[in-house]
Order: structure tokens, then C-alpha cells, then sequence
């Protein structure tokens, strides 16, 4: 396998985060001071991968003999991950101090995830898809319980990791199965004769496994029970790590196994799994939501429905969904990690000050937190001209173009469901009195981390036909 | 500067957020005021700019489209918001920008001590954005945009002082009263959009146009296509029968009489007209339509303006008179005239509104002409250049309106029909009679006032200056519109510079008949030596003998309640149209439909789902092992399912 010292420029994204982590862990031991660096370093590492990876956006490679692939989409979720990254980074500066647990690990573990992200958005091989999710998951079982000494935290790490567990060893078998059928575990060759493959019925029994395995990490219905619990035990600026940047790893991947489908706009029989993984998702996510009163684990629910609206393009499976998709996973990633640093703002001690009662009054007491969280709540309702509307528009329209149109109607019934549970928490911002007075400190960072959220929120809704545009153009090249 | 016109929408759109935003922080009035005019000022002299360029380029080329970002695109439909520099956007933009600093700066003194100062410039500055989006927009959403904008900019100023009284009720239902009836024009605005994309598969106005100029569409979609446009004009433009809007419109600070609903906001309709003046040009039994309500129009608006003695009353009813001619000028297919109207009538009547601003400024906000008199002497600069303005609108020779206003009489006769002409010109002899009617009860005769309670006073510098600068462009503003009568062959450069605009739709319209010089004269003498004998009779009348014109109104009784209650036109809406949808409403949609039918509905499918909430919510019981057996069965159920169905 001739390697040439191009294919290391190539994976440059790849190995300044390794080396960024290696250094972080000296940083971390070495200094007593290290850990106030830390998160400074993470941010600056982060954007040199961003920078790095819009560098590389238009041209493809194939690296290392078909194990790892550069360029075109997998730069896009570079690109995601990394922004994502930052805004995560600037949430946690203040919130940790507050949360109880002030180590570098945290840092350290984060940047491990994003690494394995990486890996999986440009995977070439099941074997690096399962090297990168293992690298993402295991730091993410770990950030969940980090707090030792909070209870709740420990259930929902153990839970976590116990039903992750499950879910891998089914990714597991199911590479197994296929590789029985290829003889190998090239993506590559599993794309290419995607359609010769899918008539036996043990690769199909193994392909179906690994989806299972991804729609467990994405949070749809009925791989979903994890979701509420692990969302609310874990400190919430984790919660808004594993929930945004967790699931669109989840979803690359899934981008990739499909490639064949998606790319001749043929659908498959696959499309019936996810249309019903979608259908579920939607409405359980959107009903049960409507009877939380915490916020977490409301959002929890709501991110349950958003998966349920990507599956719907996953089931339509054409160009126009997976350009849909991916401008879906943006606007959703940028109103979560919003709504999670507005919910860590508010915060207090102990998880307390996270259920409904808490926002009653906000706007007269911090009418710019108010604010926000309402241009939030409209975009993650799906009104526009916020972002989340053209996401759910694109998505639908996809599923209009693929002759599915009862399940866009599916869609539109649950996000009108959805509008009662997101609106209401506005109605309490804004229409109901203050109750007992709630201590919130002020934390510049995190409020610029959800300034930013609310900038994306709005350009993505605004232009999205500019952003649209460039990820049809990727997506043909 | 035509690749900078953009600027001339942002720069007013940054003054609006910052004193939007800030205003109530900067308290400083100067501060305030300066941002909200500086801002229009920048957009003039980049308009002014753009017009100098606009000159220097040959005639063919001056229709230019500057593109900001593409919008939204669904479909075959493509919307960018990008802005068509041409002849008639930019001269509607100088207008705007132009007046519009002149009466921004008058605020600054007129607004003066007003809680709501910052708002009042805020809004401004938005309606300013709302406007020029409206003229400069290259497509009909961006357009409707700026129409959907201007229409709430007018909402909020009509309402500002939203806790006063006014007439019979208050301010905020005048302004409730303008946007309702806006509405229905949108309506038919909105129902003709979609009708122009329906036929033509765009909405872009060069596409569009030339798609309309090729032919190959019948004249019955023209037909349908001009009528709902046209109805769309006829509420923005205050046209039968839905002009009500506009005298109420005078709730609001005078200065947004001024600007919105006398120079600007108010001619979108008939700019609207000229801009899609193929399609009209098409629909010749529209264009009919048109000549018939603008003449109406301006005919019943002035013989209510007659006898009026509100101030404002009488200019809004004059602004609903002058809009017809406007729209007569572009039914008989003379769109430059109208449009050079349009420009002419921003001049005077914002001067105009702008001295009776100053007027009810000096007089303490007395606004009842008949508790004036004598003005002259103790308001010098606003009785000169309101008297100008005066002369201007009754067309005296030389002055800007005789230019603009004759045009309008004589295509009136060489493209439609004496019949036409006579009415117009009669319309033209009220308006003489009731402006001096106004001036004089104003500025001449005894003073009516109480001088225990007010002193009347000249308004400050900051006020008077703008009245002096619409006082020159009202007197020399018409020399570049000069008709060719007297400038010889070509020799109309505003005609001549608008020309490229209506090419297509001169070239649909009929050739009309040739007519001599001779008629002109002889048309503009009569009209002119009655509209000059009106004027002095008027002045006469009302400064020496108020007798003769007490004991005529008691001689037609009838006839003055009629036109003192404006025909009763709003007491016969409130019957006929608004009292029987309240009942509606009220009995039938309020208490049966929505309470019964649609909550009842409603709120029994809430509950439904709210119990299916609960009951499934007890799923999540917090047991891992249960959590996996859950996600085994899915597995289980979904392997099996496909399986089997391969």
C-alpha cells in the first residue's frame, strides 16, 4: 500500500485534534494552572480543523486504500462538529465551575469525541466506522457520569453505557453478516454493488442489524428508551454535546451506508423501515413531550421527534433528502446547543431551576435570556423565517418527490402537536408572573456561545437557499 | 452609485434598528433626530448619484439590476431580493428620499418634547426602508414587501398618539380603520400576483414585462390581472370606494400626513400602475375603469373638500382628489404625466401639510379653519410659502402644478373625450376655489381666535427651513417637465426621460388623433382664467364678505349637509358592510362556529392527546433491563417484518 506524504496532508484535520489531545493531556498533568487553559486550547484546535476542513471542501479523496475518505461530506461534518465544538467549549467554561466537577478531563474527553466523529463522518471501511464509534461513544459514557458524586448522574452514565453497549454488539454482528456475504469490509464495494448485495437476504439481515445499531444513536423510536433519562441525568452542557454533535455522527454514517440509495434516487426497501422508524419517532417524541415539565427532558423527547422528521428524508432517499437532511442536522444542532446554554445559564446547583415553573417570568427579569430562548423555541417549532422551518420544509418536500406524501403529512401533524409544548415554554417566559426568585450568574461565554446559536439559527433561516445550494453542489461532485 | 442603490434602503433600515433599539437610552432629542434624518439624507445623495449615472449612460442601458441575494427559490420560482435601477424607481426614490429628508428634519422641531420622540423617528426610518423596497424591488414580492411594510409603517403613525381622541372615537381606530381597509386592497394586489404567476411563471418584472409584450396571452387574463392590481391601488392610493381610509389617516402627527399619506405612500398605487403599465396598456376596459374611478374620485373629493373645516380635513380630501388625476392620467395611457404629477403634487402638498403643521403648531393645536384669520402678520414664513404652495395646486401659470396638471387636462381630452376634459377641469376650478378658501379663512380677514388663550407665533428655523425649499421646488420643480407646447418638439425632458419605461405599453396603446396646437391654447386658457376667477373669488368671499358665503350655505342646506358629511359614505359602510359582518361574527362565527364547532374540537383532541401523553409516559418506568427488552422486541419485530417481506 504505497503511501505518500499528500495522503498525510489530506488527514492534516485528523492529526493536529490528535496531536491537540496529546498536548491537552500534558497541559492537563503537567500544569496546576493547565485546566483554565484547556478550554481555550480546545476552541483554537477546533477551529483550525474548521479551517482546515473548508479547505478541503471541494475535492475528494480516498485515503489509505479505501479506509478513510476526505473532502466533500465528510468535510461538511467536520466543518459542523467543529463550529458545534466551539459553541460547546464556550457553554462549559462557567458551567462547570457551577456544576460541581472543574477537571481538564472534560476537555480532554470531548476532543476524543470529536476525533472519533471525524473518523465515522469519513469512514471508507466498517472497520474505521467502528473504530470512530467507539472512540465517540466511550468518552461519551464517561462525560455523562463524570460527576461522581451525583446519583443521578451515575444512573443515566450506567444506563447509557449498559444499553450502548447492547446496541454496538448488534453493529457488531452485523458487520459480521456482511462480511460473511463481501469477503471484505470495504464501504466503497458495498456502495458500488449495493443493489447486487440487497438480494441476499443475510447481508440485508446484517445491513438492517448496523442500521438498528445507528438508530439507537440517533434516538428514534423504539431505540429510544435511553434518551429522556441519560439527557436529564447528564450535566447539560454534555447533554447538548450528545444530542447535536452525537446524533449527526450517527446520521453521517448512515449517509454513508445509503450513498447508493440516495445517489440514484431508487429508494429501496429500506425506505419502509425508516418511513415506520419515522412515523413513531415523530409522534411519541412530540406526544410524550407534552407532558414534561422539565425542560431537559422535554427537549429530550423533542430531540426523539426531530429524529423521527430526519428519518422521513431517510425513507424518501434521494438527492434532495440528503441535501435536506444535512441542512436539518445544521439547524437542529445550532437550536439545541442554543437551547442547552440557555438552560445551563439558568441553571442552578443541584439540576435545580430546570423545569418550567423556573422560566415563569424570565422576560421581566432577563429579557435577553427571554428572548433568545423564544426565537429558540419558534425555530426548534419549525415558524419561520428561523431555520428550523426550512429544515422540516426540505425534508417534507423530499418525501412530496418520492411519492410519500402521507408521511410529510405525518410530519406536519406532529409539528403541530409540537408547537403546543415548545410555545408553551415562551407563554411562561412571558405571560405568567415570577414565581420564587431564582439566582442565575452572569456568565459572558456561555451568553456568546448562545449569541452565536441565535446568529446561525437566524442566517441558516434567512439564506437558506445559499446554504442549501452549497451542499447540493458538494453532494454532486 | 447605481451598484451602491442598496445603500439607500440599508442606511434607513440601520437608522431604524438603532433608534429603535437605543432610542430610549439616548434621550438626547438632537441625537435622535439627527440619526433618523441623516440617515434618509445618505439614501438621497446616493439616489442622486445613481441618478447622475443613470443620465450618463445611453438610453438603452438605463435599466439596470443590482442583486442583493437570492431570496427563496420553490419551484420554478426564483425570488432575489435585487433592485431595478431605472428612470422611473429613481425618480420615485428621489421623491421619496428627497421630500422625505426635508419633512424628517421639520419633525425635529414639529415633534419637539414629544414622549415618544425616538418612536416617532423609528418609525419613520422604517417606512422609509417599506418605501423604497416598494419602488426599487425588481420582482413583485420584494414590491409587495415594501407594500405589506408601508402599510403597517402607516398603521403605526396613523395610531402614534394612540391615546388620544379623535372625531368620534380615537386615534387607534383611525389607524384600525386604515389598515383594515388596506387589507382589502391587498387582497386584490395579492389575488393578482398570483394570477401574473400563474400566466407568466414568474414574477419578475422583466421577465414578466416581456413575456407580456410578446402577446400570446389573452386580453381577458390581461383584463383580470389589471383589475386586481388596479383594486390593490385603489386602497393603498385611497381611490372609490376605498378612499375612507385617508381623511381619517389625519389622526396621526402632521408631519406623517406630510410624508405618508400625501407625498409618498399614497402615489405606490399609481406607481404600481406605471410599472405594470404593460398590462394595463393590454386591458383597455381597465384602463377605462381607471379614467372612470380617478375622475370620480377627484371630482367627489373635491366638492367635499369645499366645504371642510378641519385643515387637515381639506388638504386629505384635496390628496384624494389629486391621486385621481393621477389615475386618469394613466387610464388615458399618459403614464409620465401621471407619474410627473405624482412629483409635483409631493412638492406642494407636503408643503402644504408641512405649513398647516406649522399652522397648529403655532395655534396651539387648533386645527378648526374657521377659529383662524388673520395669520399673515404673525407667521410670515409659513404664510408665504403656503400661499405658494396654493397657487401651485391650483395650477396658477408657471407654477410647478400648472405643468403637471395641464398635461394631465389635455391628454384627458386629446386621448379620451371632451366629456372627460370638462370634468376635470371643473374639478380643477374646486380645488382653486377651496385651497383660497383655506388661505384666506387661514392667513386673511379678522382674527377669529381668542387671544386670552393663544398667541399665535412662527414656527423655528428648523421647521421653516424645509418649508422654504418645497416652497422653491413648487414653483420651479415643473420647468423640467415643460410640455412641448412651448418647448418645442422633444423638448419635454421628463417625458422624454421616462420614455424607455413605457415604450412597450405606448406601443399597445391605440394612435390617437392628431390635434392642433390651437385646441391646447385654447383648453389651457379656459382652464387656467376659471381657475384664476375661482381663486379670487374664493379669497374674496372669505376675507371680506363671510356673509354671502353663510347665507349660500343656508340656501342649500341640503345640499351643504351632504357634502359637510362627506355623502355619507362611511355612515352607509358602517350599515351596509361593517354592521351586518360585526352581527355575523358575533352570532353565527364567534358564538356557534368557533365556540362550539372548533374548540369544542380542538380542545377535545388537546385532552385526547394529553391522556395518551400520560398513559404512554408511564413507558419510561427508569428500568434499564425494561429499556432493553423494549428496543429487543422493536429489533425482533423489525427483522421479521422485513425479512419476511423480501
Amino acid at each position: 500500500m504505497p503511501q505518500t506524504t499528500n495522503e498525510y496532508l489530506l488527514i492534516l484535520p485528523f492529526l493536529v485534534l490528535s496531536a491537540g489531545i496529546i498536548v491537552s493531556l500534558c497541559v492537563e498533568l503537567f500544569f496546576r494552572k493547565g485546566k483554565e487553559l484547556l478550554p481555550y486550547l480546545s476552541i483554537a484546535l477546533f477551529l483550525i480543523v474548521a479551517y482546515l476542513s473548508v479547505g478541503q471542501i471541494y475535492e475528494k479523496n480516498v485515503l489509505f486504500g479505501g479506509m478513510l475518505i476526505t473532502g466533500g461530506i465528510p468535510a461538511i461534518f467536520n466543518l459542523l462538529f467543529a463550529a458545534a465544538g466551539v459553541l460547546v467549549m464556550l457553554n462549559s467554561i462557567g458551567f462547570l465551575k457551577k456544576y460541581g466537577f472543574y477537571h481538564g478531563e472534560f476537555y480532554l474527553l470531548t476532543q476524543l469525541s470529536v476525533l472519533g466523529m471525524m473518523l465515522m463522518a469519513g469512514s471508507g471501511d466498517l472497520v474505521t466506522v467502528f473504530l470512530g464509534l467507539e472512540l465517540m461513544s466511550i468518552p461519551f459514557y464517561v462525560l455523562v457520569g463524570m460527576n461522581r458524586k451525583k446519583v443521578s448522574a451515575n444512573e443515566a452514565a450506567m444506563k447509557y453505557f449498559l444499553l450502548g453497549a447492547f446496541a454496538t454488539g448488534f453493529i457488531v454482528y452485523g458487520i459480521a453478516l456482511i462480511y460473511g456475504i463481501m469477503g471484505n469490509t470495504s464501504l466503497i464495494d458495498l456502495t458500488e454493488n449495493f443493489y447486487i448485495y440487497s438480494e441476499n437476504i443475510i447481508f440485508i439481515t446484517g445491513f438492517i442489524l448496523i442500521l438498528i445499531g445507528f438508530s439507537f444513536k440517533i434516538a428514534a423510536f423504539p431505540f429510544h428508551m435511553w434518551v429522556p433519562d441519560v439527557y436529564q441525568g447528564a450535566a447539560t452542557n454534555v447533554t447538548g454535546l450528545m444530542s447535536t454533535m452525537g446524533k449527526s455522527a450517527a446520521f453521517s454514517v448512515i449517509f454513508i451506508l445509503l450513498t447508493a440509495v440516495f445517489m440514484n434516487d431508487a429508494g429501496s426497501k429500506l425506505g419502509n423501515y425508516f418511513a415506520v422508524i419515522a412515523t413513531l419517532s415523530m409522534l411519541y417524541g412530540s406526544i410524550v413531550a407534552l407532558s414534561q415539565n422539565n425542560l431537559k427532558r422535554m427537549l429530550a423527547y423533542s430531540s426523539i421527534s426531530h429524529a423521527g422528521y430526519m428519518a422521513i428524508g431517510l425513507a424518501a432517499g434521494n438527492k434532495a433528502a440528503l441535501a435536506g437532511i444535512m441542512f436539518y442536522l445544521a439547524a437542529y444542532t445550532f437550536m439545541n446547543l442554543g437551547a442547552f446554554g440557555i438552560i445551563s445559564i439558568i441553571e442552578g446547583e443541584e439540576d435545580k431551576q430546570t423545569d418550567l415553573n423556573s422560566y415563569a417570568g424570565l422576560a421581566k427579569r432577563f429579557p435577553f435570556l427571554a428572548g433568545m430562548m423564544a426565537l429558540i423555541m419558534f425555530a426548534l417549532a419549525g415558524i419561520p423565517p428561523m431555520a428550523g422551518f426550512f429544515g422540516k420544509y426540505y425534508v417534507f418536500i423530499s418525501a412530496i418527490q418520492s411519492n410519500m406524501t402521507w408521511l410529510a403529512l405525518v410530519g406536519i401533524l406532529s409539528s403541530v402537536i409540537s408547537v403546543y409544548f415548545y410555545l408553551r415554554v415562551v407563554v411562561y417566559m412571558y405571560f405568567k408572573e415570577p414565581g420564587e426568585e431564582i439566582s442565575v450568574k452572569s456568565d459572558y461565554s456561555a451568553y456568546a456561545a448562545v449569541i452565536f446559536a441565535g446568529i446561525l439559527i437566524l442566517s441558516l433561516g434567512l439564506f437558506p437557499d445559499t446554504f442549501l445550494s452549497v451542499i447540493e453542489y458538494i453532494i454532486s461532485v | 452609485m447605481i451598484d451602491l442603490i442598496h445603500f439607500t434602503i440599508i442606511i434607513p433600515l440601520v437608522g431604524f434598528l438603532i433608534n429603535g433599539l437605543l432610542g430610549r437610552k439616548i434621550k438626547n432629542e438632537k441625537v435622535i433626530g439627527a440619526i433618523g434624518s441623516g440617515a434618509v439624507g445618505i439614501a438621497f445623495i446616493i439616489a442622486l448619484g445613481a441618478l447622475f449615472q443613470l443620465l450618463s449612460l445611453p438610453e438603452s442601458e438605463r435599466s439596470q439590476v443590482v442583486t442583493l441575494f437570492n431570496w427563496f427559490s420553490v419551484g420554478n420560482l426564483e425570488i432575489n431580493f435585487a433592485y431595478l435601477v431605472d428612470p422611473l424607481s429613481i425618480t420615485m426614490a428621489l421623491i421619496v428620499t428627497g421630500v422625505g429628508f426635508l419633512i424628517h428634519v421639520y419633525s425635529i422641531g414639529y415633534m419637539h418634547g414629544d414622549k415618544g420622540f425616538w418612536r416617532f423617528f423609528t418609525y419613520m426610518n422604517l417606512f422609509i426602508f417599506a418605501m423604497m423596497n416598494l419602488i426599487l424591488g425588481d420582482n413583485f414580492v420584494v414590491l409587495f414587501l415594501g407594500w405589506e411594510g408601508v402599510g403597517l409603517c402607516s398603521y403605526l403613525l396613523i395610531g402614534f398618539w394612540y391615546d388620544r381622541k379623535f372625531e368620534k372615537g380615537t386615534v387607534a381606530q383611525a389607524a384600525k380603520k386604515a389598515f383594515i381597509v388596506n387589507r382589502i386592497g391587498d387582497f386584490g394586489f395579492l389575488l393578482g400576483m398570483f394570477l401574473i404567476y400563474l400566466t407568466f411563471d414568474s414574477l419578475n418584472f422583466t421577465e414578466v414585462f416581456s413575456k407580456a409584450a410578446s402577446g400570446a396571452v389573452p386580453e381577458a387574463t390581461f383584463t383580470l390581472i389589471a383589475l386586481f392590481l388596479f383594486i390593490g391601488a385603489t386602497g393603498k392610493s385611497a381611490q372609490i370606494p376605498l378612499y375612507v381610509w385617508l381623511p381619517d389617516a389625519m389622526a396621526g402627527p402632521t408631519p406623517v400626513s406630510a410624508l405618508i399619506h400625501a407625498a409618498t405612500m399614497v402615489t405606490a398605487g399609481v406607481y404600481m400602475v406605471a410599472r405594470t403599465s404593460i398590462i394595463f396598456a393590454s386591458a383597455p376596459a381597465i384602463m377605462t375603469v381607471v379614467v372612470i374611478v380617478g375622475i370620480l374620485t377627484a371630482f367627489f373629493a373635491a366638492t367635499i373638500g369645499l366645504v371642510q373645516n378641519d385643515i387637515k380635513k381639506v388638504l386629505a380630501y384635496s390628496t384624494v382628489s389629486q391621486l385621481g388625476y393621477m389615475f386618469v392620467a394613466c387610464g388615458v395611457g399618459a403614464f409620465s404625466a401621471g407619474i410627473f404629477h405624482v412629483m409635483t403634487h409631493a412638492f406642494f402638498k407636503a408643503l402644504l401639510f408641512l405649513g398647516a403643521g406649522s399652522v397648529i403648531h403655532g395655534m396651539h393645536e387648533e386645527q378648526n379653519i374657521q377659529n383662524y384669520g388673520g395669520l399673515k402678520k404673525h407667521m410670515p414664513v409659513t404664510y408665504l410659502t403656503f400661499i405658494i404652495a396654493a397657487f401651485a395646486i391650483s395650477g396658477f401659470p408657471g407654477l410647478s402644478g400648472f405643468f403637471s396638471k395641464d398635461e394631465i387636462l389635455w391628454y384627458s381630452y386629446s386621448n379620451f373625450s371632451l366629456g372627460l376634459w370638462i370634468i376635470a377641469a371643473l374639478t380643477a376650478v374646486m380645488t382653486a376655489f377651496y385651497m383660497f378658501r383655506l388661505v384666506s379663512l387661514t392667513f386673511f380677514g379678522e382674527e377669529r381666535f381668542d387671544h386670552h388663550k393663544v398667541h399665535p407665533h412662527e414656527s423655528p428655523k428648523v421647521m421653516t427651513v424645509p418649508l422654504m425649499v418645497l416652497a422653491f421646488l413648487s414653483v420651479f420643480g415643473g420647468y423640467i417637465g415643460v410640455p412641448e407646447l412651448f418647448s418645442g418638439e422633444g423638448g419635454n425632458k421628463f417625458h422624454h426621460w421616462l420614455e424607455p419605461v413605457f415604450a412597450a405599453a405606448n406601443g399597445r396603446l391605440a394612435e390617437n388623433a392628431e390635434h392642433s396646437h390651437f385646441e391646447e391654447i385654447l383648453l389651457m386658457a379656459l382652464s387656467v382664467s376659471a381657475a384664476i376667477i375661482a381663486m379670487w373669488f374664493a379669497w374674496k368671499i372669505f376675507t371680506t364678505n363671510k356673509e354671502l358665503a353663510e347665507k349660500t350655505s343656508n340656501k342649500f342646506k341640503g345640499l351643504y349637509n351632504i357634502l359637510f358629511n362627506k355623502y355619507f359614505v362611511d355612515e352607509f359602510y358602517e350599515k351596509a358592510v361593517i354592521s351586518p359582518i360585526n352581527k355575523f361574527s358575533e352570532g353565527f362565527l364567534w358564538k356557534i362556529a368557533d365556540v362550539r364547532l372548533i374548540d369544542g374540537f380542538v380542545n377535545g383532541t388537546a385532552g385526547l392527546i394529553d391522556n395518551i401523553s400520560g398513559t404512554i409516559k408511564r413507558l419510561q418506568n427508569g428500568i434499564a433491563q425494561f429499556y432493553a427488552v423494549i428496543m429487543m422486541t422493536g429489533i425482533a419485530i423489525i427483522l421479521f417484518w422485513i425479512i419476511f417481506s423480501l
